[in-house]
């Protein structure tokens, strides 16, 4: 079930909210707790623009329980424009068609379904941009 | 603080041990270790470090310390499990190592075991995924093979390799496996094979890939007063470390650099007085080649992007400059989850009491250990010195 712990995550999940440092001006993501040495508002939230290019990508085969439906599927690390690396599935994509370099941009798909009982996950993805 | 020591090692073979519990396997285990020992009485176990990742889901069982004490007829010991995914046998021998050198103990056990046969592929790939940062990588079904694949391919882009470059270790682990008697795989392979293996999680493919297997293995660590009543040559633990990184692999400043295994090892090594180059012998995460070339650059054995190539030049023999996987490593001794670090020093205790036979590495007297939980997220390392009296 764990519906409060998707409920939790929504604002990264679906709009791909990180954070910016008001000093350093730094962004991150996802978005983290505040650390010894900082304040409640070191950190405050930002929304990131979901564009970004494939720092490394592979496709599995061999998947853990609750996502063999979706096998075989793409996940990638995708450096984002803001600077942040994600790591995250690929959609809308065959394998031949992947690069490192090659720009990708966020859409929002079903990450897992967790049962009769349970949610279905929905959040970020990345597919090459069209363009 | 005294000098410490481990007087007994021993270990079950690695293999689908269908026939066999958890309890039977750690039995198995440490009274292989205590064999070693004939003189040593098992009333002086002061503590019991039980090493395990997976026992709550793969093994249906948690509170493994007392559990396992008992099987292995250790009631009332104090016992604790240690979990630091798959570095919890290097962690728990850390933690052992600290308590007999406070002198809160004289002897302790080291006992790293695992189950994971009782179930299928699905919930084993589910449970070592649990290493992931949960709402980071594990809900988007990114697995630890995953990441290791994800570091592969841009070690491969950035340095401008073909896959291939990475043969050379499985085809080491399954050279050295072949004359080891307890390991899961007793087969060479070929570089050629490698090239036309199928894909698990591309680029990595089968022959690249370990496979997890049921087994335990135990160490006994004792106070050097302890040791030095017993006859034989003498091992001493004479450093461990343990170093930890940010768990969402994405997030480290530069992905390719595994900062918990060089600072692990520059620690324990710093404690043993010893430098890099002093070692002989050495055990590393290896499930797959890509694992084991990130150590050996990251604690500094090779440049950045030539691991690889040193390691097609003969370097991770027996014969070689680094010697690894003695006795088939990860990839084909087997991948024993949160028992592996402990496997490792069973390996080690055998090359520095020269009787680790066909693979035996001619002369060495000191090695290292090091073991990764997840992707280098905690690293434990622990270095050996061989003593003459």
């Amino acid at each position: 079930m764990e519906i409060a712990r998707h409920w939790r995550g929504r604002a990264a999940r679906y709009r791909l909210e990180g954070q910016r440092n008001r000093t350093s001006g730094t962004v991150r993501f996802p978005p983290q707790s505040t650390a010894l040495g900082e304040e409640a508002d070191t950190w405050e939230p930002v929304a990131l623009s979901g564009r970004g290019e494939i720092y490394s990508f592979s496709v599995l085969r061999q998947v853990p329980d609750g996502y063999e439906g979706m096998a075989p599927y793409p996940v990638a690390m995708v450096r984002l424009v803001e600077g942040p690396l994600v790591t995250a599935q690929l959609t809308d994509c065959a394998e031949g068609d992947l690069s490192i370099g090659l720009p990708v941009e966020m859409v929002t798909r079903k990450l897992v379904d967790t049962g009769e009982d349970g949610v279905l996950v929905y959040g970020y993805k990345f597919r090459p941009v069209v363009s | 603080m005294t000098n410490v020591y481990i007087i007994g090692a021993g270990a079950t073979p690695v293999a689908e041990h269908y026939g066999r519990s958890l309890a039977d396997l750690a039995s198995e285990a440490v009274r292989a270790a205590f064999a070693q020992v004939p003189g040593l009485d098992a009333t002086r176990v002061g503590a019991v470090y039980v090493a395990n990742a997976l026992g709550e889901i793969m093994a249906s069982q948690s509170q493994l310390g007392a559990y396992l004490a008992t099987a292995v007829g250790l009631a009332g010991v104090p016992a604790l499990r240690i979990e630091a995914a798959g570095a919890s046998g290097g962690a728990a021998l850390h933690q052992a190592a600290q308590a007999v050198a406070s002198g809160s103990c004289d002897v302790a056990v080291v006992l790293g075991a695992e189950k994971v046969t009782d179930r299928l592929d699905g919930a084993l790939e589910a449970a070592l995924a649990l290493a992931t940062d949960a709402e980071a990588e594990g809900i988007h079904g990114i697995t630890l093979t995953a990441q290791w694949a994800l570091l592969m391919r841009r070690y491969l882009f950035e340095h401008g390799y073909a896959p291939e470059v990475f043969a050379p270790f499985p085809v080491n682990a399954h050279a050295n496996a072949a004359k080891n008697p307890q390991a899961l795989y007793r087969f060479g392979i070929s570089a050629d094979k490698y090239r036309k293996a199928g894909q698990i999680a591309s680029p990595l493919n089968m022959l690249d890939c370990s496979s997890v297997a049921d087994g335990a293995a135990a160490l006994i660590i004792a106070s050097e007063r302890i040791a030095r009543e017993l006859s034989g040559p003498l091992v001493r633990l004479a450093g461990t470390a343990i170093g930890s990184d940010i768990t969402a692999l994405a997030a480290r400043p530069d992905p390719l650099d595994l900062a918990a295994s060089r600072a692990s090892a520059h620690v324990a090594l710093g404690r043993a007085h010893l430098g890099i180059g002093d070692v002989q012998v050495l055990e590393l995460s290896d499930p797959h080649g890509i694992t084991a070339a990130l150590a050996l650059e990251s604690i500094g054995f090779y440049e950045r992007g030539t691991a690889p190539r040193h390691a097609a030049d003969g370097a991770i023999a027996p014969s070689g400059r680094t010697p690894l996987a003695t006795a088939g490593g990860y990839k084909a001794r087997g991948d024993i989850a949160g028992a592996s670090g402990v496997y490792q020093v069973v390996e080690l205790v055998r090359q520095l009491k020269g009787v680790a036979g066909p693979t035996q590495v001619p002369g060495a007297r000191v090695a290292l250990a090091q073991c990764l939980g997840g992707v280098g997220v905690t690293a434990a390392t622990s270095v050996l010195v061989a003593e003459s009296l």
